[in-house]
């Protein structure tokens, strides 16, 4: 007898926390994932995980002040309802990790201990040494291993998801799926289908993300017709340590820890950092953003050693663009404690140690903030209404996203230690809104048609063994095709182009060469060959699938970044910044603030949209523009070091007044003690 | 290194940023590889350009894009496992230059200080080969299992926060926590031996996967599993089944396997302490193994 299942793609933290509480719901689910689910990348999660705590409210810290935060640091291109739900979770989503075992760090009294992250004055990030994503993901991982010896969870580790089954109302109703070692091809029936796959880091290269994290999941939903949202928004976080194989993140705990970021400001100084005077130093982010130091948002902080690097010329390392990150005036015990796990990393990775000697570091491609489109239902008190079938599905009816890979929650940047909260309680709340979907549903996937399924099968086989007997026809003696092209080469080129176009700076003749470049590489990957024909294990076959993958969402990238001409958190475009304000005569200050305001509203107008990207007949990405709701705070200019914020900050005060007065008393927003505030 | 160049910059007469001994442009690396389970593994030779800062994963990254022996010999690909590249995914466990350990934090320029004529991988010896370097670890996960390696809460509504623990508590546990399942402490283990199995004729999926469950579960579950039984026995509430756990690790296969041979804790690359979790481990089997006495 049949019965309902779920297939949930990718087993990291949003993916085990929807499996899990599935399972509790009584749900059978199935989880397909690349690797075996406790090797996912949320292991590589570093510093921590954000909610209010009972320390930070009675420092008038709230609830609201952390969608503040969010939708603040994310220059207000997320929805405000689903964010304020997540926020308001957030103690009760601790406090479950907290239950199921996770070793948090702890005050001598036996709380939890917390520390500070970037883009916010608390101390809210609750962590477990400087591991806390591993932590976090091993104790969802065991309850997941705990249902499935209770048969409510089937695991297909090594597996790979080609694409989504839809009926002829195109509904979905399951998956295909490829068995990385066998190469079996086969359908999943599933009453819904889960995508949390995690970021596309791979398209840009090297970046601080896994090698699973290729964003094929995502491209092979979005190519079966699922939008794709706000895809030009890469975080590119300011610390990493540069490899030749990928770059190793240096968390932001680093710096919440107290680490410092500076330049000698003598260019390329050679002597031993140790030995440099204080006044010989150039603290910048301590000089140019008093109120946040080393702790401004992450893109903030990118661009400014991006551009102490490459525009004032100081990077420390006269061959390669660095800068310190310098922990050395802290304790070792106090490091060891709270930093130990990312310090080995640098030590292992550099043979130095970065308890007596400075990091070298540099912004690296981090996390995307862009991804599959998903719905929500607001709740009349400005939330989500849990348990709707709407919530975190796709415009696919029946498939869902959750986690790194849908666009919710962070908007145009990323707040530190946010990616974890969102990522849990994503999965957390997918399972009751998939239950009251499957309660409310008629039939069952597994008795639809099995022609439907066979159909899916024979199409993704053909395309598998057309790509194998090319490949095999074309082989020459240099092991890649006689002509052929080497997938892995083009992959190196088509990281170098996205890198150079699409993160820190972007400029519009560059984007639209790289869109370009993409084309042609798309072509050449047409013509690519294999050095491996086999059918057992082949990675190469399985790598080229993938690589074919990234071009629609490289080009999605790239045509979102063209076409948005300004600036908004992860998204920076010189030519389109507000510049501060210079004069230092009073009318004249006055008169360019009101015209810095009247330009911000007019650049909100056109602006403050989400990207949405399908995909035409021919491949290509058409983009259209979604009004995003700011129903509970009202978006305001991020003036994080601008020159003349105060009188900006001042003459918008005083616009917003006005506004509230004309109103009259009749709020567009929620009802909210502290929402005026704002 | 990273640091060399700084270093050797600053030195005189050493502008170009190397030694005096002649850069070295290739290397050699010898595979052991495997075409599929039950076949035989062969060497193949491969050269490798040498670049700075290169680790075992990148090497691993140019024989896929060359894909030719030194010999000039077209060959499929190296197949191997991996995924972090920071140590902390335990996926890409291998046996470089007889040491089982992650390739992504070999570092070539090291390696070849120790032996510079070449670089030698080798898949783990302790579980099936897949392909080449990529091995079957299901038996190591199943261990988990047996061993009910998870706190049994009441369920994910809210319900507030944790048991309270004192920073010694969790300076205990936390390190155990680090375990990422590379499985390196098996490896090199005496006790732990591999356990192949072929599948029978006309065996259905579920049966040969009960069959090898079994299989699993009468043989020896090794340091990694030990160690998180007393993770889990350690927390507060992990503590009301410890009991249960006990008796899953003297069942057969369990800790009276061990022989002391100390090779776990001395490989594992986070430096969890294995031994004092097995001795722990034993003791409190012992005094599990008289209290039931006591209470017949």
């Amino acid at each position: 007898m049949a019965k309902q299942r779920v297939m949930i793609v990718g087993g990291g933290l949003a993916g085990l926390a929807a499996a899990m509480k599935l399972a509790e719901l009584g749900v059978d689910v199935d989880l397909m994932s690349l690797t075996p689910v406790k090797r996912s990348h949320s292991v590589c999660a570093q510093g921590g995980i954000n909610s209010v705590n009972a320390l930070t409210r009675q420092q008038g810290d709230t609830e609201w002040n952390h969608l503040d935060d969010t939708v603040y640091g994310g220059d207000f291109l997320q929805h405000q309802p689903p964010v304020k739900e997540m926020v308001y979770w957030g103690p009760r989503i601790i406090d479950l990790m907290d239950r199921l075992g996770v070793p948090f760090n702890r005050t001598p009294e036996g709380f939890r201990d917390q520390r500070r992250f970037g883009g916010t004055l608390f101390k809210r990030t609750a962590f477990a040494g400087a591991t806390t994503g591993q932590q976090l993901l091993y104790a969802l991982d065991e309850q997941v291993r705990r249902w499935e010896t209770e048969g409510k969870v089937t695991k297909y580790e090594f597996w790979d998801f080609l694409a989504p089954v839809l009926d002829d109302d195109g509904i979905c109703r399951g998956c295909v799926g490829q068995d990385l070692v066998t190469m079996e091809i086969r359908a999943f029936p599933a009453d819904a289908v889960v995508i949390a796959s995690g970021g596309c880091g791979l398209i840009f290269g090297r970046s601080t993300m896994s090698m699973a994290c290729t964003g094929s999941a995502v491209s092979r939903a979005f190519q079966a017709g699922a939008k794709y949202g706000n895809g030009e928004f890469i975080q590119v976080h300011p610390t990493a340590v540069p490899g030749a194989d990928k770059l190793r993140l240096m968390s932001e705990s680093a710096r919440g820890e107290g680490g410092r970021v500076w330049v000698p400001r003598t260019p390329h100084d050679p002597r031993d950092p140790k030995s440099i005077p204080e006044n010989e130093r150039y603290y910048f982010l301590e000089e140019r953003y008093p109120k946040y130091g080393n702790l401004v948002p992450r893109d903030i902080a990118t661009r400014e050693i991006f551009n102490i690097c490459t525009h004032e010329g100081l990077s420390v390392d006269p061959t390669r663009p660095c800068v310190y990150l310098d922990l050395t005036h802290i304790p070792r015990a106090t490091l060891d404690l709270k930093l130990g796990g990312i310090l080995e990393i640098y030590e292992k990775f550099t043979g130095v140690d970065p308890r007596t000697a400075p990091m070298k570091i540099f912004p690296a491609v981090h996390y995307s903030m862009g991804g599959l489109w998903v719905d929500y239902q607001r709740s009349a008190d400005g939330g989500l209404q849990l348990g709707n079938p709407r919530n975190q599905q796709t415009n696919i009816s029946g498939l869902y996203a959750i986690g790194e890979c849908d666009y919710q929650y962070h908007g145009a940047n990323r707040l530190g230690a946010n990616s974890l909260l969102s990522c849990i309680f994503s999965g957390l709340i997918v399972a009751p809104s998939i239950d009251s979907r499957l309660k409310s549903q008629k039939g069952i996937a597994a008795d639809s048609s099995s022609k439907l399924f066979a159909h899916a099968v024979r199409q993704k086989q053909a395309e598998h063994d057309a790509l194998l007997k090319n490949s095999a026809a074309g082989r020459g003696i240099s092991g890649v095709g006689r002509g052929g092209e080497n997938p892995y080469r083009i992959h190196e080129e088509l990281g170098q182009v996205m890198t150079r176009a699409a993160t820190v700076v972007r400029y519009n003749s560059t984007l639209a060469e790289a869109i370009d470049s993409v084309h042609a590489l798309q072509d050449r990957l047409r013509r690519s060959s294999l050095s491996d024909t086999g059918n057992w294990t082949n990675q190469n076959v399985v790598f080229t699938k993938a690589l074919r993958d990234m071009i629609p969402l490289a080009k999605t990238i790239l045509l979102g970044a063209l076409k948005r001409d300004e600036c908004r958190g992860a998204h920076f475009k010189p030519d389109f910044m507000m510049p501060g304000i210079e004069s230092s005569d009073p009318a004249e200050q006055r008169r360019q603030a009101e015209a810095w305001c009247d330009r911000f509203e007019a650049n909100t107008r056109k602006w403050l949209k989400s990207t949405i990207a399908v995909l035409d007949v021919n491949g290509e990405p058409q983009l259209s523009y979604e009004d995003v709701d700011t129903s509970l705070i009202t978006p305001r200019p991020r003036l994080y070091g601008l020159v003349g914020a105060e009188i900006i900050e001042q003459v918008w005060k005083e616009r917003q007044a006005a506004k509230q007065l004309s109103n009259n008393g009749a709020p567009q927003s929620v009802a909210h003690p502290e929402a005026v505030k704002n | 290194m990273s640091e060399s160049h700084a270093h050797d910059s600053a030195a005189p007469h050493a502008d170009n940023g190397h030694s005096h001994a002649p850069a070295r442009t290739h290397f050699e690396v010898r595979i052991l590889r495997q075409n599929a389970p039950g076949e035989q593994s062969y060497w193949e030779r491969h050269k490798v350009a040498h670049e700075p800062d290169m680790n075992v994963i990148s090497v691993l990254q140019r024989i896929a894009a060359q894909a030719t022996t030194i010999d000039g010999i077209a060959v499929a690909p190296v197949a191997w496992d991996c995924n972090c590249l920071e140590e902390v995914c335990g996926a890409c466990t291998m046996v470089v230059n007889g040491h089982v350990r992650q390739a992504c934090s070999a570092l070539v320029d090291r390696l070849l200080e120790d032996n510079a004529e070449e670089i030698e991988l080798r898949p783990m010896q302790k579980f099936p080969v897949v392909r080449d370097l990529v091995v079957d670890r299901g038996r190591l996960f199943r261990a988990l299992e047996k061993l009910h390696c998870w706190i049994p809460v009441d369920g994910y509504y809210d319900l507030g926060s944790g048991p309270p623990a004192s920073p010694a508590q969790q300076q205990e546990r936390y390190p155990l926590s680090e375990c990422m399942s590379c499985g390196c402490c098996l490896d090199a283990c005496p006790q732990y031996t591999k356990i192949e199995l072929e599948r029978r004729e006309g065996e259905t999926d579920e049966q040969f996967h009960a069959r090898r469950e079994a299989a699993y579960d009468r043989n020896f579950v090794g340091a990694h599993a030990i160690s998180q039984v007393m993770l889990m026995n350690l927390h507060p509430t992990g503590t009301m089944q410890a009991g249960e756990r006990i008796d899953a690790l003297t069942a057969e296969g369990g800790i009276q396997v061990c022989g002391n041979a100390q090779n776990c804790v001395q490989v594992c690359p986070k430096h969890i302490p294995l031994t004092r979790s097995i001795g722990r481990a034993g003791r409190a089997a012992t005094k599990r193994m008289f209290q039931r006495f006591f209470d017949r």
